[in-house]
């Protein structure tokens, strides 16, 4: 036995070339596409710099006119409601959906199949520029509408008060990834826990509330994280949906396409480069604030 | 008694069906419609738009679409998309696979802190990094070029590093030790033991990759500028320009092509890719 581990030790034990060596494309990768563009983020985002002139230090002047920027507000506002609308609108659709698709009836792999349809093509361009047509004021949408008698021409995605509400509607109608990690985690709820519960006469929500809530915790937090987060990286729809404006009057102007805006439209790197900081501030933040809360909701099983 | 419950029965799979089937119908009617109005003559898609079923079916739209604009046509578009598709796929896929072993298997000094390192980059949104990798590619001469888009595929994917590691963990060890024993070095092992049993994460990896790129709109945006370079989801941007007087047969007939490498690959991979997301979002 004591051999047997000692073997193993020296077969299998620290080696530095080779460990270095394998992950070298990606420590490579990481030093020069993510450190170091990040640092040189953080220097720009200290001086005024237009691409052609070299860049000159203002010292906090960016970050001053970050905070006294209306757009800046704007643009934020726009994210959270996004973030914080879509997100939960999502997670409510997948595990709904996924409770239905755990039944026991036929025809499930066919539906769970038409159901993350969506889900493939949704990131695409071409379902993005679909949307705005659908919602156009000669659209599908408004000719149904007209059908069963309710008559408004809207442009919705032209309109300030419901462009917003089209793009949510878009992320959340892509809730198949969720379904799927959700359908996963409750195939794993053992089915004694729920006859147990059953013979102590808990009804369906109940057993809902004190079994699958709790055993699904876990999935639900890495979902809630991983959402937000992809909020902050809304760009292509927003960038399609407003023809690259963020408009009308602001009300798409997501932050990520703001950065854009800022930077390779109007080319001011710094402040550009400027709210990019700020974002990765307020990512952190989120990070640590969804972590740190988690114990208080979170349940690992306790053999896992 | 036994009878009631059996209608009972039926009734509720009657009703749970109509429902699944009836939302089911809603959430498919945008893209049946994006599909259907493409056989629409141009001037017909927002002449009672609602309905699905064309009055008249033309294929007219795709032969129009496919001509493209400014003296390109989409054959043009969609072989720069596949350029830098498959390169990139190439490149995460392989690189990826090898860092993935690097961290399951071997023991090295700092390992830890960096496998901390390249999990705080999965949750680090690329859009961050827009800005400075600009400044940085246009020092490199890079721009209008397709070196942005598939140089950085080659130094491997958080994500897909982590999945693939998952799965090597599952892997006894036991096999690879018998494989050192018989005299493997660590690069055998590797590619005899760890790769073909990995199969599985490396195609729900290539896939994912695939999806990525092949629906990357910012890239392009970014750095490809002269129109010779575009790929399909930029084209597509220039092409449904509404100041440009849009064409809707030929634009609707070309994004129904550019989603159709999308579903080819849903349908022949599907497995992999609900085992893949399940997984992911089980283990964290």
């Amino acid at each position: 036995m004591k051999a047997a581990k000692k073997k193993k030790g020296r077969d299998f034990g620290v080696d530095n070339l080779s460990g270095y060596l394998l992950i070298g494309p990606w420590l490579v990768g990481f030093f020069l596409f993510t450190l170091y563009p990040l640092f040189s983020s953080l220097y720009y985002s200290f001086t005024s710099y237009d691409l052609l002139t070299s860049p000159k230090w203002v010292g906090v002047q960016n970050y001053i006119n970050v905070f006294a920027d209306a757009r800046f507000y704007q643009s934020m506002k726009v994210t959270f409601i996004y973030a914080l609308v879509h997100v939960p609108l999502k997670l409510l659709f997948a595990l709904g959906i996924a409770l239905l698709f755990n039944m026991k009836h036929r025809g499930i792999g066919i539906y769970r199949t038409l159901y993350y349809v969506p889900s493939i093509v949704g990131g695409s361009i071409a379902v993005s520029v679909m949307w705005v047509q659908l919602f156009a004021s000669k659209g599908p949408f408004n000719n149904l509408l007209a059908k069963i008698g309710i008559d408004i021409s809207r442009n919705w995605i032209g309109d300030p008060d419901t462009s917003l509400m089209m793009i949510i509607i878009l992320a959340v109608w892509q809730f198949g990834s969720p379904m799927l990690i959700f359908l996963a985690g409750l195939k794993q709820i053992p089915v004694s826990y729920y006859e147990a519960a059953e013979i102590d006469g808990a009804n369906v929500f109940q057993r809902f509330i004190k079994i699958t809530v709790p055993s699904l915790s876990p999935v639900i937090f890495f979902n809630l994280l991983m959402q937000i987060i992809g909020a902050f990286m809304a760009f292509t729809q927003c960038y399609i949906v407003s023809n690259g404006t963020g408009g009308p009057s602001d009300t798409t102007l997501f932050y990520a396409l703001y950065i854009y805006l800022q930077g390779l439209k109007y080319h001011k790197m710094g402040f550009g480069c400027a709210l990019a900081w700020i974002m990765v501030i307020i990512i952190a933040l989120i990070t640590l604030l969804i972590f740190k809360t988690s114990d208080t909701w979170v349940f690992y099983e306790s053999d896992d | 008694m036994m009878k009631s419950m059996k209608t009972r029965k039926r009734v509720g799979a009657i009703v749970y069906h109509s429902f699944v089937i009836l939302l089911g119908c809603v959430m498919l009617y945008p893209i049946v419609w994006l599909i259907l109005s493409s056989f629409k003559p141009g001037d017909q898609i927002f002449l009672n738009a609602a309905n699905l079923i064309p009055d008249t079916f033309v294929l007219e739209n795709y032969r129009t679409g496919w001509a493209g604009f400014g003296g390109l046509t989409f054959a043009t578009f969609f072989k720069n998309s596949l350029v830098v598709t498959i390169l990139t796929v190439i490149g995460e896929v392989s690189t990826s696979t090898v860092v993935a072993y690097g961290f399951a298997r071997v023991r090295f000094k700092w390992k830890g802190f960096w496998f901390a390192c390249m999990i705080v980059t999965m949750l680090l949104p690329t859009q961050v990094l827009m800005i400075p990798q600009y400044i940085m590619f246009q020092k490199f001469g890079w721009l209008n070029s397709f070196l942005p888009l598939v140089v950085p595929a080659f130094a491997a994917r958080p994500f897909f590093i982590f999945l693939i590691m998952q799965f090597i963990k599952g892997i006894p060890k036991s096999l690879d030790e018998s494989a050192f024993i018989d005299g493997s070095s660590k690069i055998g092992t590797f590619f005899h033991i760890i790769v073909p049993l990995c199969i599985p994460s490396i195609i729900t990896s290539a896939i994912f990759s695939f999806y990525w790129k092949w629906d990357d709109f910012m890239g392009p945006l970014l750095y490809l500028q002269t129109p010779k370079l575009y790929t399909v989801s930029l084209a597509l941007k220039s092409f449904s320009d509404p100041s440009a007087g849009t064409n809707w047969g030929s634009l609707f007939a070309m994004l129904v092509a550019s989603l159709i490498p999308s579903f080819v690959i849903f349908i022949c991979f599907q497995k992999y890719i609900v085992e893949g997301i399940a997984t992911t979002g089980m283990k964290n």
